[in-house]
C-alpha cells in the first residue's frame, strides 16, 4: 500500500474515531456537575474590581 | 548598559548583512527590500540607544498594565484601515474605468488587489488583533504583559512585515497564492515575529493572577497557533537564489492548490473568525456591562470551530482535479459549521438580553450588534455557497466577492471599529470619546455602504453565473466573456459607491479617534434625552362627585 492509502485509511478510521471522541469529551466536560457555578464565575471574572482603566499610566 | 551595547551592535550587524545582500541582489525588487530591511535595522538601533539614555525601564512597574503597544496598535489600525479601504475603492473604480490602471505596471489592478486585501486583512485586521489581544490578555489575566521588549518587537516587526509585503506587491514580487502572496524572505521574517507574539501572549497567560483562562484568550491562542501552522506549511518553498526574490512552492499541481486553500480558508477561519470572536467575547460583555449569555455555549462554540473549520478548505476547489471525496468532505464540514457559527452569534446577541434598549441608546453596542448580525449572515451564506450545485453557479463570479465583503466589512470591520471606540478613551485616559454622534454617522455610512456593496455583487454574480452557463440550441455558449463584463458594469459602479460610503464612514472614525487622542470633547446634544412633561408631573385632582343614579 502506498503512503497515500495508509494515511487515507488511518484518517477515515482511527483518526476519525479519535477526533470524534476528543470532541465529544471536550463538549461533554462543560456539562459535568458543578460546571454551572464555575461558568458563572468565569463569565463574571472580567467585571471584578476595577480592571478596565489604567490610572496613572506608566 | 552592556545589554544596550550588544543589542544596538547586533542591529548594526543586521544592517550590514542587509546592505551586503542588497549589493549582491539578483533582482531590483530584492535589492529594494534589503534596503528597507537595512533602514529598519538602523532605525531600531538608534531607537535602542535613544531609549537607554532615559531612566525609564520597561517591565518594572507590575502595578500597571503595559498599554503603550496597545496605544500604538490603535493608531496603526486606524491608519491602515483608511489606507486599505482607499486602495479598495481605487481598484473598484479600476474595474469600472480601466483607464485608472494609469498605463504603469506598478498601478495595475493585478498588483493593487493584493495590496488592498493584505492592507485590510493583515494590516488593519492584524493590528486590531495584536492590540486588542495585548489589552484583553492583561485585563483578563490580571497580569502585566510578559516580555515588554519582545512585545515592542512584535508590534514594529509586524509593521515592517506589512511594509515589505505592500511594496513587494507593487514591485511585482508575489508567490501568487491568495492571502499568502509575500515571498520566502518576508515569510521567514513574519515567522520570527509570530513566534515572538506567541511567546509574549503565552507568557502573559502563564503569569496570570486568575485561576481560569477567560474564553477570549482561548480564541486568541487558537488564532495565534493555527496561523503559525498554516503559514509554515503553505509557504514551504525553495528560493531560486539566496539573494533573489523568486521562490518555487514545495508542492505541485492539485496538492499545491489544496494546501493553498487549506491555508486560505483557515486564514478566514482562524484569523478573521477566531481572532475577532475573541474580541467579541471580551468587548461585547464589557460594553454591555453584562456577562456573556452562556459561558458553556462559548466553550462549545470554541471546540466546534476548532474541530470543524480545518476541514472546510476543499470547498474552494469544487469541480477541479481534487478528488471528489475531498470536495464532498469540504462541503459537508462547511455546512456543519453553520451550527457553531450561529451558536456564537446567538451567544453574542443574547448577551444583550434584558438590555436591548442599549441598541437605541449606545451607538457602540449598535455597531457590535450589526457586526454580529453580519457574522450570522455571512456564515449562513458561506455554507450555502459551499454546496456543490450552488457553487457551480456562484464560483468565480462576483457573488464570492460580495460574500467576502459582507463578512469583512460587516463582521470584521464593524467589530473592530466598535472595539477601537471602546479602547480609545480608556487608553488615553479621556472622559469619553470626542463625539458619540459621529459614531452614529459612521454607523449609517458603513451600513449603507455594505448594503450597496453586497446587493450589487449578488446581482452581478448571479448575472455572470447565468450568462456563463447559457447554451444556445446549437450547443454553443451564447455569451462571450466581454459581454458578461459589459452586463455588470452598472453593478461595478454601485459597488464603488458602496465602497465610497464605507470609506467615508472610516474617515469619520479616524477623525473621531484622532480628536479623542488629542483630548478634545465635542460640544453636542446627547444621543438620547430623558423626556420630561411638566403638565404630566403632578398628582391627579380628586375626581368630581357624580350624582347617584
Amino acid at each position: 500500500m502506498s503512503g497515500y492509502d495508509t494515511l487515507r485509511h488511518f484518517a477515515d478510521s482511527w483518526g476519525l474515531l479519535a477526533m470524534t471522541i476528543l470532541f465529544i469529551s471536550f463538549v461533554g466536560f462543560t456539562f459535568r456537575p458543578g460546571a454551572n457555578r464555575r461558568h458563572h464565575d468565569a463569565a463574571h471574572m472580567i467585571f471584578r474590581a476595577d480592571d478596565q482603566s489604567n490610572q496613572g499610566r506608566e | 548598559m552592556p545589554a544596550t551595547l550588544a543589542k544596538s551592535g547586533g542591529l548594526f550587524l543586521a544592517m550590514v548583512v542587509a546592505l551586503v545582500a542588497m549589493a549582491q541582489a539578483q533582482d531590483s525588487a530584492f535589492a529594494i527590500h534589503m534596503g528597507i530591511m537595512a533602514l529598519a535595522a538602523l532605525i531600531a538601533a538608534v531607537a535602542v540607544m535613544a531609549t537607554s539614555s532615559t531612566t525609564r525601564r520597561l517591565g518594572h512597574d507590575e502595578s500597571h498594565y503595559d498599554d503603550a503597544p496597545v496605544r500604538w496598535g490603535v493608531i496603526a489600525t486606524t491608519f491602515w484601515g483608511v489606507v486599505g479601504l482607499l486602495a479598495g475603492l481605487f481598484i473598484a473604480l479600476q474595474l469600472a474605468y480601466p483607464v485608472l490602471n494609469l498605463g504603469l505596471e506598478y498601478t495595475t489592478f493585478g498588483r493593487l488587489r493584493p495590496l488592498h486585501t493584505s492592507a485590510v486583512i493583515f494590516a488593519f485586521g492584524g493590528n486590531a488583533l495584536l492590540c486588542t489581544s495585548f489589552f484583553v490578555v492583561q485585563r483578563s489575566c490580571r497580569a502585566r504583559l510578559a516580555f515588554p521588549g519582545l512585545a515592542r518587537f512584535v508590534f514594529w516587526g509586524y509593521q515592517l512585515f506589512i511594509v515589505l509585503a505592500a511594496t513587494g506587491y507593487v514591485l511585482g514580487v508575489t508567490e501568487g497564492k491568495e492571502y499568502a502572496e509575500p515571498e520566502w524572505y518576508v515569510d521567514l521574517w513574519l515567522t520570527v515575529v509570530w513566534v515572538a507574539y506567541l511567546i509574549v501572549f503565552g507568557g502573559t497567560v502563564l503569569k496570570r493572577r486568575e485561576p481560569h483562562i477567560y474564553v477570549a484568550n482561548w480564541f486568541y491562542l487558537a488564532f495565534i497557533i493555527t496561523v503559525a501552522m498554516l503559514h509554515l506549511v503553505n509557504n514551504l518553498s525553495l528560493p531560486v537564489s539566496l539573494v533573489g526574490a523568486k521562490s518555487y512552492s514545495a508542492f505541485a499541481g492539485v496538492q499545491d492548490a489544496l494546501t493553498q486553500w487549506w491555508y486560505g480558508h483557515n486564514a478566514v477561519g482562524f484569523f478573521l473568525t477566531a481572532g475577532f470572536l475573541a474580541m467579541m467575547y471580551y468587548f461585547v460583555p464589557k460594553q454591555a456591562e453584562r456577562p456573556v449569555y452562556s459561558y458553556r455555549l462559548s466553550i462549545i462554540h470554541f471546540w466546534s470551530l476548532i474541530f470543524l473549520y480545518i476541514w472546510a478548505g476543499p470547498h474552494h476547489l469544487h469541480y477541479t482535479a481534487l478528488p471528489d471525496w475531498a470536495q464532498s468532505l469540504g462541503m459537508v464540514f462547511s455546512i456543519m459549521l453553520w451550527m457553531p457559527s450561529w451558536g456564537g452569534m446567538i451567544n453574542g446577541l443574547m448577551t444583550l438580553n434584558g438590555a436591548w434598549d442599549k441598541i437605541r441608546t449606545d451607538p457602540i453596542i449598535r455597531m457590535m450588534v450589526l457586526a454580529l448580525a453580519f457574522y450570522g449572515m455571512s456564515t449562513f451564506e458561506g455554507p450555502m455557497m459551499s454546496i456543490k450545485s450552488v457553487n457551480s453557479l456562484s464560483h468565480y463570479t462576483d457573488w464570492t466577492i460580495g460574500h467576502v465583503h459582507s463578512g469583512a466589512l460587516g463582521w470584521n470591520g464593524m467589530i473592530t471599529f466598535a472595539c477601537m471606540y471602546y479602547l480609545a478613551p480608556r487608553l488615553w485616559n479621556r472622559q469619553r470619546l470626542y463625539s458619540l454622534r459621529l459614531i452614529n454617522w459612521h454607523f449609517w455610512l458603513a451600513t449603507g455602504g455594505i448594503v450597496f456593496y453586497t446587493a450589487s455583487m449578488w446581482v452581478a454574480g448571479i448575472t455572470q453565473g447565468l450568462m456563463w452557463r447559457e447554451y444556445g440550441a446549437d450547443g454553443y455558449l451564447v455569451n462571450s466573456f466581454a459581454e458578461t463584463v459589459a452586463a455588470i458594469h452598472p453593478m461595478f459602479l454601485l459597488r464603488a459607491f458602496g465602497g465610497l460610503l464605507y470609506l467615508s464612514g472610516a474617515l469619520v472614525f479616524a477623525w473621531n479617534i484622532a480628536m479623542t487622542i488629542a483630548g478634545r470633547i465635542r460640544a453636542e446634544a446627547p444621543m438620547t434625552e430623558t423626556p420630561y412633561d411638566a403638565r404630566a408631573d403632578r398628582p391627579l385632582p380628586a375626581p368630581a362627585l357624580q350624582p347617584a343614579e
